[in-house]
């Protein structure tokens, strides 16, 4: 095993981590890049690089309609890994870790599918449906390869907590809320004493998800965990332009707008 | 056999398991443990027992179907009368079994899915009975197609909530009641229709399902010398099949487990998940089900509402690879055949779903000889399908 993962070793730092998310060919590949570019001088330190899928049971109504415009797009697995070099031809440096249900990764095989991630440059990977107790071959397998495998705890998890904590590796991804992906107005009080217990068991940083929506939850979150992922804020965002987005002239200032909005979100 | 499935982890062989959200896992765990405490508890089983009885109508009718013998010429046709369940179709038996231990576990609310909407009227009922809240997750195009058990789960109570995501029918249902359930999971139970979903969902549905099989058992030794030569039962998630199959899995009967072929399993219009998909992951269970080469679960056809769906329960999956049952697949122009069959002999008219069953059967029984007899599972009635009868039949009848 290496002393030093390439997850951690492109990690610039291990507190205060924004980490968005984008839906692959959400609505073109090419655009998919420009909009990681920005978001990468807005100060991503991780993207998390969503693959479309037809069922998606963890993802609220904004989610699935990115993976509805993407799948539309002709996106699948294998291509949404294999735009992460395209990232990095066009100066996306950060650690790239691909989100995606198990069926299309059942469907490459596994070992099939960990020799395209190395491949390509990919440092992680997160699959939201494939929990601690059906995932151990996915996790050795990640060893094996300079991959992270990237677990999932959720405020019923309680006695699972420390189990997966303490085996968690690249980031721990805390779940804030009951519930599936989308915005939400308000961060419980519960919340941030579920992240706090969940600090006290993991190696790793702790990234808080699902919900966080304005610049007060971003600030309220860091103050408890390590990072912040935000995954339906920044697809609404894309959504509001897509016209603009998909019109030539328009683009440029279309994705200049989208920076300062995530720039504001995440200052 | 019996005892070596599935195991711990929910495994049917490969098959199973438990494909969830972290959120999940916890729920479904306190599943688990209520589910085996309820079913070790004699008072548990005897309630169960008793609005099985005195609410639901059972024991249903083992129904000797002398003309339709007389008519195809070969094997003896028996049918086990689920049609006369309270609600008209076997979906009862385990909504019945699963608002009683919602009610144990101290959860007021449940939530289902529906395709056709026979599951959703059987959640419907048990709900207004035990004094449940209820919410049926519905396609919008099946309540388009389904009308008539749209307005029976509302006049039952149930609030139907819509479903536009995908393609708006059973799979899309689904999602979006497990959806539902993630974030309400700590006050709401999940009233799964079919043996599929996560773990302990294909064994508690298939346990609540197979007094089906257990009744025609003793039914069938009153009537015959020997067991079945053969038994067969449509499958679409397939509650109906296994509990029918169930108590047969050691014993020397043929089973034949009958799914949509649709317009024919050559064409892509079909749900003929066995006979024609491939390993994969849907709605938590590891099984067989209908994708496209990137692993995009498909959209499948029947004309039957409740045979149109992508996968298949976990444990069909596992019969299959070890060949105990034996699956083919009818197309729409053969059940409908097999429809008007029946209900022109015996004056049963059953369901769009239970005629795929009936067609294999008849298919077959000619080739048997009166020394043979043949078990079907009648699994419901066909009230809920006469707008699509009426479009098909209209100008013959």
């Amino acid at each position: 095993m290496l002393t030093q993962t390439s997850f951690q070793g492109k990690l610039t730092k291990t507190q205060n981590l924004f980490i968005p998310f984008l839906v692959a060919g959400d609505p073109t590949p090419d655009i998919t890049v420009q909009l990681a570019q920005k978001l990468q001088t807005a100060g991503a330190d991780v993207l998390e690089l969503g693959v479309p899928y037809s069922d998606p049971i963890a993802d609220g109504p904004t989610i699935q309609r990115a993976a509805k415009r993407a799948l539309e797009s002709g996106m699948s697995l294998t291509k949404a890994i294999e735009l992460v070099p395209k990232l990095r031809e066009n100066g996306v440096d950060i650690p790239i870790v691909i989100f995606t249900y198990y069926n299309p990764v059942l469907q490459l095989g596994h070992d099939y599918f960990f020799e395209l991630l190395e491949k390509n440059g990919v440092e992680g990977v997160l699959i939201p449906d494939l929990p601690y107790e059906e995932s151990s071959e996915v996790r050795e397998l990640a060893l094996n390869y300079d991959i992270e495998y990237i677990s999932f705890v959720a405020p019923t998890s309680e006695a699972r907590i420390q189990q997966i904590a303490e085996q968690a590796r690249g980031f721990l991804y805390c779940v804030s809320t009951l519930g599936v992906t989308g915005e939400r107005h308000e961060i419980a009080p519960e919340v941030l004493y579920f992240i706090d217990k969940v600090k006290a068991y993991s190696q790793a940083p702790v990234a808080v998800g699902f919900g966080i929506s304005t610049n007060e939850h971003v600030r309220l979150i860091q103050q408890h965990a390590d990072g912040v992922i935000i995954g339906s804020k920044i697809i609404r965002l894309i959504e509001e332009e897509l016209d603009s987005l998909l019109t030539a002239e328009a683009r440029e200032q279309a994705l200049e707008r989208f920076y300062v909005q995530v720039s504001d979100l995440v200052k | 056999m019996t005892q070596v499935y599935p195991d711990a982890k929910g495994r049917y062989g490969d098959f199973g398991g438990k494909y969830v959200p972290e959120t999940l896992m916890a729920p479904l765990q306190e599943l688990e443990r209520a589910l085996d405490d309820a079913m070790d508890d004699q008072h548990f089983i005897d309630e169960l027992h008793q609005v099985l009885t005195e609410y639901a109508g059972r024991p249903t009718a083992l129904t000797f179907a002398d003309k339709v013998t007389e008519q195809l010429g070969g094997a003896k046709v028996y049918l086990k009368r689920e049609d006369l369940n309270h609600t008209g179709a076997h979906k009862l038996n385990n909504a019945i079994g699963q608002a009683l231990l919602a009610k144990r576990m101290g959860k007021k609310n449940i939530i289902a899915e529906t395709g056709a909407g026979q599951h959703g009227v059987a959640s419907a009922t048990v709900a207004a009975k035990f004094g449940l809240s209820c919410k049926v997750f519905m396609g919008e195009e099946d309540i388009k197609r389904q009308e008539l058990n749209v307005f029976r789960m509302k006049l039952l109570g149930a609030e139907v909530v819509p479903v536009s995501s995908g393609n708006g029918t059973l799979k899309d249902a689904t999602n979006e009641a497990i959806r539902y359930w993630v974030a309400n999971c700590e006050d709401h139970f999940y009233l799964i229709g079919s043996v599929v979903g996560p773990h302990p969902y294909p064994r508690m549905v298939r346990n609540f399902q197979r007094v089906v099989g257990d009744e025609s058992k003793v039914q069938f030794a009153a009537a015959e010398p020997s067991l079945p030569t053969r038994i067969y039962a449509c499958v679409g998630g397939g509650s109906n099949a296994i509990g029918m199959f169930y108590p047969y899995l050691e014993d020397d009967v043929e089973l034949i487990g009958v799914e949509a072929a649709g317009k024919g399993i050559d064409t892509s219009e079909h749900a003929a998940t066995l006979s024609r998909g491939s390993r994969g992951v849907i709605h938590g269970s590891l099984t067989y089900l209908m994708q496209d080469e990137n692993g995009q679960i498909t959209e499948p056809y029947s004309i039957s509402a409740g045979l149109d769906y992508p996968g298949i329960g976990p444990e069909h999956a596992y019969l299959f690879d070890s060949k105990r049952v034996r699956y083919e697949a009818v197309t729409d122009e053969e059940a409908l055949e097999s429809l008007k069959l029946l209900t022109e002999t015996e004056g049963i008219i059953p369901a769009i779903e239970t005629a795929h069953a009936l067609a294999q059967a008849f298919k077959e029984a000619k080739h048997l000889t009166s020394d043979d007899t043949i078990l079907i599972n009648l699994s419901g009635r066909g009230d809920k399908d006469m707008a699509t009868l009426m479009n098909h039949f209209q100008e013959e009848v």
